[in-house]
């Protein structure tokens, strides 16, 4: 069993899991994830290793409450523990001194996106941090993400901080800055990533995608996480889950990832916790 | 086989006792297990048919060399406790082979009866004294501590061949750790076998037999990721690596992305190892399907079809050459047929079709016809030209095998990889290139069966006690 250290609501709806897992901390490397489980019969889901501490081997993820699993996550507390949490599984994000990096955040991106920039910003990179939400209220680890970026910028829906609109900002903010970007990186939900994807392509900027896809067993064996990247066929557990977005089938990640959608609400309707009924 | 038989000629009894089912009609409804398992009468009736050949031709063709005809006397004479006792010696597992091993290839392929059809039921009367032991709670007193070697053994997957090298190895007083990926142990026992065809508290009352040896399991340790190879070596004196099956493999016809596609990895991990069955009492989302279409002809194709039915689908067995190629077991095959599972035999898949929101909506197939046999000596299919057809479904499942699994192979340098992304590993003693890494199953021979890897656990395991005894390589 895992033991939970502490479960916050980070902003509406978001939740911070620390969990005990020395192992996983001591291997973890950016851009990797785990797969979890809230109880032994249940789903298995993964999600991103937003932080980790090696030496007093806990780890931090940081998810939306959105379905049946990520809602008993959001209920945890600490001193609970969760049957499992496997990992670091899939490839770390592929580091190096680029020069100057952009690094897109939006929902639970904007702690995915923290470990990779914190990484980059230690090779030298110049890091420009981009965290987009429909409202100002809805952003959180700012200071976090602020200590490992030369530059912040914020996009909201309502204009409420930062540039208004959405991630199709991305388009003029690349123009306007000045030395150039040499490569984005965006974390999010499949139309962050695909619009972002939008905006980079044209100018050209390499720009890469941590891609969300169902998977069951995270290590190689299901399949159920195949996505198709420049005409190919690949295994996001292990082949990614890092791709060049301008190489991945938007329309067909979006829609093998909404395969359950249906089912995700009959278990909503029908497995709400007892103390909460 | 040359067989001989006991001085004085003994009439020979070709009636094998017949094991009860769950009537088709019913079995198909529930996902409780098939087969019922003989009575004590009925194992000891079967038993009093064997002819106790003095060279006996089924040890031979067992992987892990259990001494069969002792442990049918046993039956014989009633003394059950001793036959499971001579069982244990060479088999860890036997409630599981019991049931899953394909004996009519094995141990009853070399009975001095097969050839006119009377072969004795040996995997029933195993099965029979595996499920004899559990009626009377497991029994550790029958093995005798070993004395410590204090050598530790870090076995990597908990499926069929890991647990085999656990269970040698603990028997021989080495320290056995198993690190399993998965939430539970088991392997393909656990994630893949159906519950109707391999109940999973059997499963489980074989790996706690193995943990009160002493053997630790430790789950949902991802090794290669959560830990590698090379850190595990500093730790432990042997390393035997049991990781199973990786990827799945799909035909390169179009439309494998579109939803409703599975593989057979996808479709029976969702159902037996997340009990997806049972949704939405447990939170595993499943799909309703109406009409499902099993692209294969092995084992694992059968189990598909056969969980797709009992939820309810029609169920369509796809195989591009006829009934006789089938590589499945007869007996899985016949279960399939009484089920009602429908087998479209020469049919060829040519594409996966889809509507306007990506959903399966059929298969587009070919018909076939045999032509010439070929270097497997099956005879070939060839397509006959203008017979494409299209067969409705709302799902496809992939039961065409998978490659090993990729994670020790693609993290661990000094290990040779073979073509296939196997791991190499030694015939004969399961050893590979790297100093102190054993390795056998389904990663080393990519997909096979359940008492394959076991028999490559038990020659692994041999040569890894070796080894431990002098710490020094062969």
């Amino acid at each position: 069993m895992i033991p939970v250290l502490e479960r916050t609501m980070v902003a509406p709806n978001i939740h911070n899991l620390r969990l005990q897992a020395p192992d996983v901390a001591r291997s973890a490397k950016p851009g990797q994830f785990v797969i979890l489980q809230a109880e032994e019969d249940g789903e298995r889901i993964p999600l991103t290793i937003s932080d980790w501490d090696a030496e007093k081997g806990d780890i931090t993820v940081v998810f939306m409450q959105v379905g049946a699993t990520t809602g008993k996550l959001a209920l945890l507390k600490a001193g609970d523990s969760i049957p499992t949490a496997a990992g670091p599984l899939g490839n770390p994000m592929e580091l190096g001194n680029f020069g100057t990096v952009i690094c897109v955040g939006g929902c639970y991106g904007i702690a995915s996106i923290y470990p990779i920039a914190r990484a980059l910003k230690e090779m030298n990179n110049r890091v420009i941090c981009v965290v987009e939400a429909r409202s100002s209220f809805l952003f959180y680890w700012q200071e976090k993400l602020r200590k490992t970026s030369d530059e912040m910028i914020f996009i909201t829906r309502d204009g409420s901080l930062g540039r208004r609109g959405h991630i199709n900002n991305l388009g003029s903010i690349i123009p306007s800055i000045k030395g150039g970007v040499d490569r984005v990186i965006i974390n999010g939900c499949n139309y962050v990533m695909m619009r972002g994807c939008e905006e980079t392509r044209p100018l050209g900027i390499k720009t890469i995608v941590s891609l969300n896809t169902l998977m069951i067993d995270g290590t190689g064996m299901c399949g159920v996480c195949r996505v198709t990247v420049n005409g190919s066929n690949k295994f996001a557990c292990v082949d990614g889950p890092h791709f060049d977005g301008h190489e991945v089938n938007w329309d067909e990640l979006s829609s093998r990832r909404q395969a359950y959608l249906r089912e995700e609400t009959v278990t909503l309707r029908t497995s709400a916790p007892e103390k909460e009924r | 086989m040359e067989n001989s038989t006991s001085p004085a000629p003994k009439k020979m009894n070709l009636q094998r006792v017949e094991m009860s089912k769950q009537k088709p009609e019913v079995r198909r409804q529930n996902f409780d297990e098939v087969a019922f398992g003989y009575t004590p009468e009925e194992a000891m009736a079967e038993a009093s048919r064997c002819l106790d050949c003095k060279k006996p031709g089924c040890v031979g063709n067992c992987p892990v060399e259990v001494n069969i005809p002792d442990f049918i006397r046993c039956i014989k004479a009633g003394d059950f406790a001793e036959g499971i006792r001579i069982i244990r010696q060479k088999n860890c597992l036997p409630a599981v082979t019991g049931r899953v091993c394909p004996q009519e290839e094995q141990c009853e392929g070399g009975c001095v009866f097969a050839k006119r059809g009377g072969q004795i039921a040996i995997g029933r009367l195993e099965r029979f004294l595996a499920d004899w032991e559990a009626s009377q709670g497991i029994n550790t007193g029958s093995i005798k501590k070993p004395r410590p070697t204090g050598r530790k053994v870090a076995v990597i997957g908990g499926g069929p061949a890991g647990l085999t090298v656990a269970g040698d190895l603990i028997q021989l007083g080495h320290q056995v750790t198993v690190y399993e990926a998965l939430h539970k142990v088991g392997g393909v026992l656990v994630y893949g076998i159906p519950e109707f065809r391999l109940p999973k508290r059997i499963v489980r009352r074989e790996v706690d037999y193995l943990t009160s040896l002493g053997v630790e399991m430790v789950t949902s340790y991802v090794v290669g990721k959560t830990r590698t190879v090379d850190s595990l070596l500093e730790e432990y004196d042997a390393i035997f690596v049991g990781s199973g099956a990786g990827l799945p493999w799909f035909m390169e016809i179009p439309g494998n992305n579109l939803n409703g596609v599975y593989s057979a990895n996808e479709y029976l991990t969702r159902m037996n190892l997340m009990k997806g069955y049972t949704f939405p009492s447990v939170q595993t989302p499943i799909k309703q399907h109406h009409r499902v279409a099993v692209i294969g002809g092995g084992n694992v194709a059968m189990d598909c079809a056969r969980t797709a039915l009992r939820l309810g689908a029609e169920a369509h067995i796809v195989y591009r050459r006829s009934r006789q190629e089938l590589p499945a077991r007869l007996e899985e095959v016949e279960n399939a047929e009484e089920e009602g599972v429908i087998f479209d035999f020469l049919t060829l898949p040519l594409a996966c079709l889809g509507n306007e929101n990506s959903w399966v909506t059929g298969l587009s197939c070919q018909k076939m016809e045999l032509g010439e046999p070929d270097a497997s000596g099956r005879r070939s299919p060839v397509a006959i030209p203008g017979s494409e057809f299209v067969m409705p479904v709302d799902a496809i499942i992939y039961a065409i095998g998978n490659s090993p699994n990729p994670l020790i192979p693609s993290t661990t340098p000094g290990l040779a990889i073979g073509r296939k992304g196997n791991i190499e590993a030694e015939e004969a003693t399961g050893k590979t290139s790297k100093a102190r890494v054993w390795a056998g199953g389904d990663v080393v021979t990519g997909a096979a069966t359940v008492i394959l890897a076991m028999g490559a656990g038990r020659k692994a395991a041999r040569a890894i006690h070796r080894y431990l005894q002098t710490l020094e390589e062969e």
